[in-house]
């Protein structure tokens, strides 16, 4: 008699597990780190330690991490909220980026304009431009039905492009010795740092604010309760009346306007100028903070202060033990691979199962 | 070589990855799987391509290495999305994003060293032939597995046993179940062909295309490669006519450029990724096209009764 392990479904969904899973999804991350490490020939408890607690052991680092978290935070609640009704977005780095080049254009094209209100319209530009760009695949699918995913991921590469020739191109400074960059960004045209001299800007309210209004929207709302519909029970919302069609303009653009603007709060903030790389794919790494924090937007506040550890945990590494910070998006990669693994466990239990003889053996129809 | 020689040849080089991928992710796709994870898994493939064949100094080696690193995510893919029932959109999303990542963490010492590249076929001999000689006789063996994958695929989907069960996974897995069929094996099947296809698409790009490994080398190709499948309506044929397409879309943006007409390189390079969006919008216009085609239970994780 041999014995299998069968996956049994669930009567209803485990809420715990829908909580534990992410702390599994971590564990089982950080055990597959330590022997990528070991692999590489470094000691693993070491590196473990460097990558994800002494990037919390300082003051300074700390600051890095609200800052870094900020954007991934940003997009992943808008993500969160798209994702809940079934809506791909997976272009959020593009809308970052379009939206970071709106906002742009205010320090750039009216650089004399100093005043509280220029960083105010920065802001919103830069979240009109998130949202446009997120229009694009939104017009697409409701007008010709052209899947989403696509191309949403297309207009990365294509945003991509277009900031490299502006920066090459019309926006560069013109005083600048021929780098691609933009002017710098001076006085109004930047966040307001809000800890004495240190890093954490102006940008950390709004974060706060999106993660509060859409945790409001969500559990509150009428709104709320559509896209839960919607995403979780399509043919009931049809029938209720929900339209789908609205549903694709609003998560495209509200998940849109949030990359924009975390966007603009990039280069406002920590970046200070527009550059051919202003995002270390916080976009892309938003999808799996979305994941990580439940689609639901108080935990992907949470999710997002973990992944900014990740940034800050591979740069760690790269210093102290001179490996490739590329073990990021290793981690990134496989963190999301974990939690959707784990996630089974939601709405299936593990069963050990001994074999039983055949009730019909032999007794095929003729 | 004459120069419109010179650029069929081109063309035909960017048309391959395009298509090993392609082809592969049709049959996934005809069994009813979406594998989102093109990219990843065809970055993979370059690398570890690249990386073996650096090593052992045989670009066979190399192809033999993309292949299993192909094969080994999809196996990922698979055991995820139809053993445990994940989201495939989700989970394909996770082999794209892992792909990237562990590529470059093995690529970061290969970057920059000299690559091993794949030499040209002389098929009987005709290398030197006038006209046609090189076109026809003279190519990388790649090129020539790409079409006779190709032509294998179509006709396994459409004159076998097991193509036509694969087919009827992919339409209706609950029927297929009740016929006796093995959905998830033969799902699973599916996606490591797919898996193997990729990886000889990046094994393509890092051992022949540009004999070099570079960080994100695939550039979004599996990504189209995705939409090609789409764009062919899950046919075969249709899907090397667009496979070529996109190559010499892809090419044509560097001629231009070399020609120095006035519009921007960046204008030029982005291209293909909005002809990528052009070509969606058409064949979804084309209602009885694309809905006739499309395999019914696309994207739908299998839970069979116990």
């Amino acid at each position: 008699m041999s014995a299998k392990i069968i996956l049994e479904k669930r009567h209803n969904a485990s809420p715990m597990m829908r909580y534990l899973s992410p702390l599994l999804a971590i564990g089982l991350t950080v055990i597959a780190g330590g022997l990528i490490f070991l692999a590489m020939g470094q000691p693993p408890l070491k590196a473990l330690y460097l990558y994800f607690i002494d990037p919390l052991t300082s003051i300074w680092s700390l600051q890095e991490l609200v800052v870094k978290a900020s954007p991934l935070i940003l997009i992943g609640c808008g993500l969160a909220v798209a994702f809940r009704a079934n809506i791909w977005n997976i272009g959020a780095e593009g809308q970052l980026l379009i939206g970071a080049l709106f906002g742009s254009s205010i320090p750039i094209l009216f650089g004399d304009w100093q005043s509280p209100l220029a960083l105010v319209c920065m802001l919103l530009l830069g979240a009109l431009g998130g949202a446009l760009f997120g229009a694009i695949p939104a017009l697409l699918k409701n007008r010709f039905r052209v899947n989403e995913i696509l191309t949403s991921l297309m207009l990365v590469y294509v945003a991509q492009l277009l900031l490299d020739w502006m920066v090459r191109g019309p926006w560069r400074d013109p005083h600048g010795y021929n780098f691609p960059k933009s002017v710098s960004f001076e006085g109004w045209h930047q966040l307001p740092i809000i800890i004495g001299n240190g890093r954490v800007h102006m940008g950390i309210i709004l974060v706060i604010l999106a993660v509060v209004i859409l945790y409001w929207m969500m559990t509150k709302t009428i709104k709320g309760f559509e896209i839960r519909v919607i995403g979780g029970a399509p043919r009931a919302g049809a029938f209720a009346g929900f339209s789908q069609t609205r549903m694709v303009w609003f998560c495209l653009l509200l998940s849109g306007a949030l990359a924009g603007l975390a966007g603009i709060i990039e280069v406002a903030g920590p970046v200070g100028q527009l550059q051919p790389s202003i995002s270390p794919n916080y976009g892309f790494t938003a999808i799996i903070v979305a994941f990580l924090g439940r689609l639901n937007s108080i935990g992907v506040m949470m999710a997002g202060l973990l992944l900014a550890v990740s940034y800050l945990g591979g740069e760690g590494v790269q210093i102290e033990l001179g490996i490739s910070d590329k073990t990021t998006h290793v981690f990134q990669g496989m963190l999301l691979f974990f939690i959707l693994m784990c996630d089974t466990l939601i709405y299936y239990r593990l069963r050990l199962l001994s074999s039983m003889p055949k009730l019909t053996q032999g007794g095929s129809l003729p | 070589m004459t120069g419109l020689e010179a650029f069929v040849l081109t063309v035909i080089t960017a048309s391959t990855p395009f298509l090993l991928a392609a082809i592969g992710e049709l049959v996934v796709e005809r069994s009813g799987v979406l594998n989102l994870g093109v990219e990843g898994m065809m970055v993979m493939g370059a690398v570890c391509g690249f990386g073996a064949a650096h090593l052992t100094g045989s670009p066979w080696l190399g192809v033999l290495a993309a292949i299993l690193a192909g094969a080994a995510m999809a196996l990922l893919f698979g055991f995820l999305t139809q053993i445990l029932i994940t989201n495939q959109v989700a989970t394909g999303l996770s082999i794209t994003l892992l792909g990237l990542g562990l590529s470059g963490l093995i690529g970061s010492n290969l970057v920059g060293l000299p690559g091993e590249k794949m030499q040209p076929l002389n098929v009987f001999g005709l290398n030197e032939m006038p006209i046609l000689g090189t076109l026809v006789f003279g190519q990388d063996p790649l090129v020539y597995i790409s079409i006779l994958l190709t032509l294998g695929v179509a006709y396994f989907l459409y004159r076998t046993r097991a193509g036509l069960i694969v087919r009827a996974v992919g339409q209706s897995h609950q029927s297929a179940h009740s016929l006796g069929y093995k959905v998830i094996a033969v799902r699973l099947s599916c996606i490591v062909f797919g898996g193997c296809c990729a990886g000889l698409a990046g094994a393509y790009l890092s051992l022949s295309y540009t004999p070099q490994w570079i960080e994100n080398m695939t550039a979004g190709r599996g990504w189209i490669a995705l939409a090609l499948v789409v764009f062919s309506t899950w046919m075969p044929g249709r899907l090397a006519i667009g496979a070529y397409l996109f190559g010499t879309v892809w090419i044509l943006g560097l001629y231009a450029q070399a020609w120095g007409i006035g519009i921007p390189s960046q204008f030029l390079s982005s291209l293909p990724y909005l002809a990528t969006i052009v070509a969606l919008i058409l064949i979804s216009t084309n209602r009885r096209l694309s809905v006739v085609n499309t395999p019914a239970s696309l994207g739908q994780g299998f839970v069979p009764d116990r």
